[in-house]
């Protein structure tokens, strides 16, 4: 009997701490949660911008027709869900994709989202739209393919492609990619957001705050579960931590934290949840190569030797970094090269031994210890890139080039890079979706905005193209990989380092899902949930 | 007396014009514009775009017909439209306004009750311990930078209290606002307090060895009455002016204070501003900050010629 009731009791308290592990893992719905904001975003209009400052508050406000599963940390193909579309799906011949619409969605004013409101959204995206222009329209090239956009009643749109281009499902998922109603005008959309999202714009105030308020008649039933959103705009990031730590904030900016910090803050508030993950922003050297004498290839073969990207990784990042290619290493990365191959790569293979060549052909060319090459290494001035540019410098002299800091006025940067004002610098690029047809063309295309180096291969370009036409995802990689390679040993860009960077959220923040191949895709929130 | 506060006036206008000229053509000279700002943030340069959005902005205009619309807009009441926001700069400006301006408030008062009466008795009980004491706190007080001091003090509440005393929203009532600026203003009062008491203790000092108080002490006049009655108020003449020149100073300089404590006031408005190169912003609040010194300059001119008669006679 005694037996019995004990078995009875254990069972029960098994019942109830079951019951109460579940009750904690239940959504619970009402709260505000406040994130910290490290700078005023230029805008809110994501289709004009090119930051995540604009993403992570304004992403909530929208949706796209499709999605990276926000709880997914890697982004890739298979893990594109839909939204507002129900369904895709291409024609034989890989030229017409076409979405299927949801119905019932009404954008955050009442008025019903339909196919002309994608219609207008692409438009705008393809510069096409006679009545209205977005202010800026920085991935314009993403959709550089689509010939003309169809619409077939309220519900269906089919987008045609003048080639197949199968990686144009990453840029629809793209947190850069919402949909835009047609009857407000883009102007608008930069101060008041009008979307389909989980939550609505309630205010913003320039240093202040942005605060975003619950959509009460959101298309998905029961979210989102917050009441809203804050943003507390915080410039010191001194302050910031503090504020986290103390508790006036829930969540640090994403990706905002170093490993210092993320030990500092640990050591301060041993509950806090923090992750550090690559954001897909590789810091990279930028050679003119029309400018004397860096149009010597084997002069920038040797300075490619010359690095040693294990030392960038440990004295910058304290070792939270990866060396790779262009495209982000795995196992974050989908599409990086593997370290084997990466290996075979000069300047990516025994330092010493490489240093040693560079020095080979640096006498060849002339210099020597005593008759160094003098240069200037011009950077934007903020420490993410300064200080890598010393590291630079100083890794530089042990090939006899004696460089000097040129620190460029960080409003000025681009703009002189695009002149091709400079002769060796020191860039920092960011990948909005973790696909080599983003990062190729944008980056390395003949003629892009964006190839700051101007480099151009037009063999290369034509394999730029066949990768992008290949539906087959492994044959895709192994030509991925190929054309990668090549541009490491042509010296067009050469990687320094992929920066991993964190975030930290108090243990009662549920549902939070760090994105590790994207710092631009994982702000929807419309699943976040407080446990208070 | 009127025609003393008519010059003045009179010279108050110069002032103003020639700061207008100067903060106008200087914000042009200053590499980039908006346009480069923007168009840098999404790491491109689109020539036609760029050239639309200037042209949009009225930026590609000679400079002398920018400065003309300014002024004129000025007259009217109009202060333009903020290039970021795209809010009027009036609404962005006046808010920001009262926020800096308790926090400047309530940091002169602590400079004041604090620095006066602490330069006084430093300057009475020269080379004493307590002079001694009050000058280490002095020299302190001047030599810490403020975003240490700022940060100084915010670890401490974190580490002691488990809160800190930074601006995320709106406080309300009375208690509520004055705690949340009491703290960054007893930051930035310690070094305003730590200068007015040096100035008050030399200017003190400089009165106390007068032929007029060793006059007044011959006559048999009491300590006190010397002291505070002859001395300082002669003592005060070149204190109200520091005073004045710190409370013009604090409406607009407190760009560390107000970083360190996220207060949304003035000068971190006006450093943003600046980065965007929001003219319509930046031109107005420094205007508004020259406003504010010349003004104060003025009042000290006009206090000056209430405390010590002979200025408004020479002046």
């Amino acid at each position: 009997m005694k037996a019995g009731l004990s078995a009875l009791a254990a069972a029960a308290m098994a019942v109830a701490s079951i019951a109460a592990a579940h009750a904690a893992d239940q959504p619970k719905h009402g709260g505000i949660v406040r994130f910290y904001h490290r700078e005023t975003p230029p805008s809110l209009s994501i289709l004009e911008e090119a930051t995540f400052s604009v993403n992570a508050p304004a992403m909530a406000f929208f949706n796209n027709l499709i999605v990276y599963d926000q709880h997914k940390p890697q982004n890739s193909m298979d893990t594109i869900v839909p939204e507002l579309a129900t369904s895709w799906s291409w024609d034989k011949a890989n030229t017409a994709l076409t979405f299927k619409l949801r119905q019932g969605v009404t954008w955050h004013d009442g008025k019903p989202f339909t196919a002309k409101d994608v219609k207008c959204t692409m438009d705008l995206l393809l510069d096409k739209n006679p009545n209205d222009k977005l202010r800026k329209n920085p991935r314009k090239g993403w959709f550089e393919e689509i010939s003309d956009v169809t619409t077939n009643g309220d519900f269906e749109v089919t987008m045609h492609l003048k080639r197949p281009q199968p990686s144009l499902l990453a840029m629809f998922a793209s947190g850069y990619t919402p949909m835009y109603p047609c009857h407000v005008p883009s102007a608008q959309q930069r101060t008041h957001p009008i979307g389909t999202g989980p939550f609505m714009f309630q205010s913003e105030q320039q240093n202040e705050s942005i605060k975003l308020v619950k959509n009460p008649h959101y298309w998905k039933k029961g979210l989102p579960y917050l009441d809203g959103i804050e943003y507390t705009i915080i410039k010191s990031r001194a302050t910031a931590v503090l504020a986290f730590v103390a508790g006036k904030v829930d969540v640090t900016f994403p990706t905002e934290m170093t490993k210092a910090l993320e030990d500092d803050i640990k050591k301060q508030d041993p509950k806090a949840i923090c992750e550090l993950a690559p954001i897909n922003v590789n810091t990279n050297l930028i050679i003119n190569r029309d400018k004397p004498p860096f149009n010597n290839a084997e002069l920038r073969s040797a300075m490619n030797m010359a690095l040693d990207r294990k030392a960038f990784i440990d004295l910058i990042l304290q070792g939270q970094g990866d060396a790779g290619g262009s495209l982000l290493p795995a196992p974050e990365g989908v599409w990086g090269m593997p370290p084997d191959m990466l290996k075979t790569i000069p300047g990516y293979g025994d330092v010493a031994k490489d240093r040693e060549q560079a020095r080979a052909i640096m006498t060849k060319l002339g210099y020597s210890k005593d008759k160094p090459l003098k240069i200037k290494v011009s950077t934007r001035n903020l420490a993410t890139y300064r200080d890598p540019a010393v590291v630079l410098i100083d890794q530089l002299k042990t090939i006899w080039i004696d460089a000097e800091l040129d620190p460029v006025e960080s409003s000025a940067w681009f703009a002189k890079v695009a002149r091709g004002d400079y002769a060796v610098g020191l860039n920092l690029t960011g990948n909005g979706i973790d696909d080599p047809d983003q990062a190729f063309y944008e980056n390395y295309g003949c003629g892009s905005q964006r190839n700051y180096t101007h480099y151009c291969n037009r063999d290369l370009q034509k394999l730029f193209d066949q990768q992008s036409q290949e539906t087959d995802l492994a044959k895709r990689k192994k030509l991925v990989w190929e054309i990668d390679k090549k541009i490491q040993e042509d010296v067009a860009r050469p990687i320094l380092f992929h920066a991993r960077t964190g975030t930290c959220w108090k243990p009662y923040v549920k549902n939070l899902t760090i994105m590790t191949n994207s710092a631009y895709n994982g702000y929807r929130y419309e699943d976040l949930w407080l446990d208070k | 007396m009127a025609g003393y506060l008519i010059r003045r006036f009179g010279l108050m206008l110069v002032t103003l014009f020639g700061i207008s000229v100067l903060v106008f053509v200087m914000l042009r000279l200053v590499p980039g514009n908006i346009a480069d700002i923007l168009f840098d943030a999404a790491g491109l340069i689109d020539t036609a775009d760029k050239a639309k959005l200037e042209h949009d902005l009225g930026i590609d205009q000679p400079i002398v017909i920018q400065y003309a619309h300014w002024v004129n807009g000025l007259a009217h009441g109009d202060l333009g439209y903020s290039y970021v926001s795209e809010k009027p700069a009036l609404q962005e400006i006046a808010p920001r306004i009262p926020i800096t301006a308790k926090l400047a408030g309530l940091a002169l008062a602590f400079s004041v009750v604090f620095g006066v009466p602490l330069g006084v008795i430093s300057a009475v009980k020269q080379n004493s311990a307590i002079d001694y004491v009050l000058r280490v706190i002095s020299l302190s007080g001047l030599s810490m930078p403020a975003f240490w001091l700022g940060l100084l003090i915010l670890m401490a509440f974190v580490a002691w209290f488990g809160e800190i005393p930074i601006y995320t929203d709106p406080p309300v009532g009375f208690w509520n606002t004055l705690w949340l600026y009491s703290v960054p203003a007893a930051a930035v009062g310690f070094r305003s307090s730590a200068l007015v008491m040096r100035l008050t203790r030399s200017s003190m000092l400089e009165v106390l060895r007068q032929d007029y108080i060793r006059t007044a002490r011959a006559k048999g006049a009491s300590l006190r009455s010397v002291n505070y009655h002859h001395a300082l108020r002669n003592a005060l003449l070149p204190v109200v002016t520091v005073i004045g020149i710190e409370a013009a100073f604090l409406m607009g300089g407190l760009i560390v204070t107000e970083t360190v404590f996220n207060i949304p006031g003035v000068a971190r408005f006006l450093v943003e501003a600046i980065r965007w190169r929001d003219y319509p912003i930046v031109q107005n609040l420094v205007m508004f900050i020259a406003v504010v010194a010349v003004g104060m300059n003025f009042l000290i001119d006009v206090l000056y010629a209430v405390l010590d008669p002979r200025i408004r006679y020479s002046g």
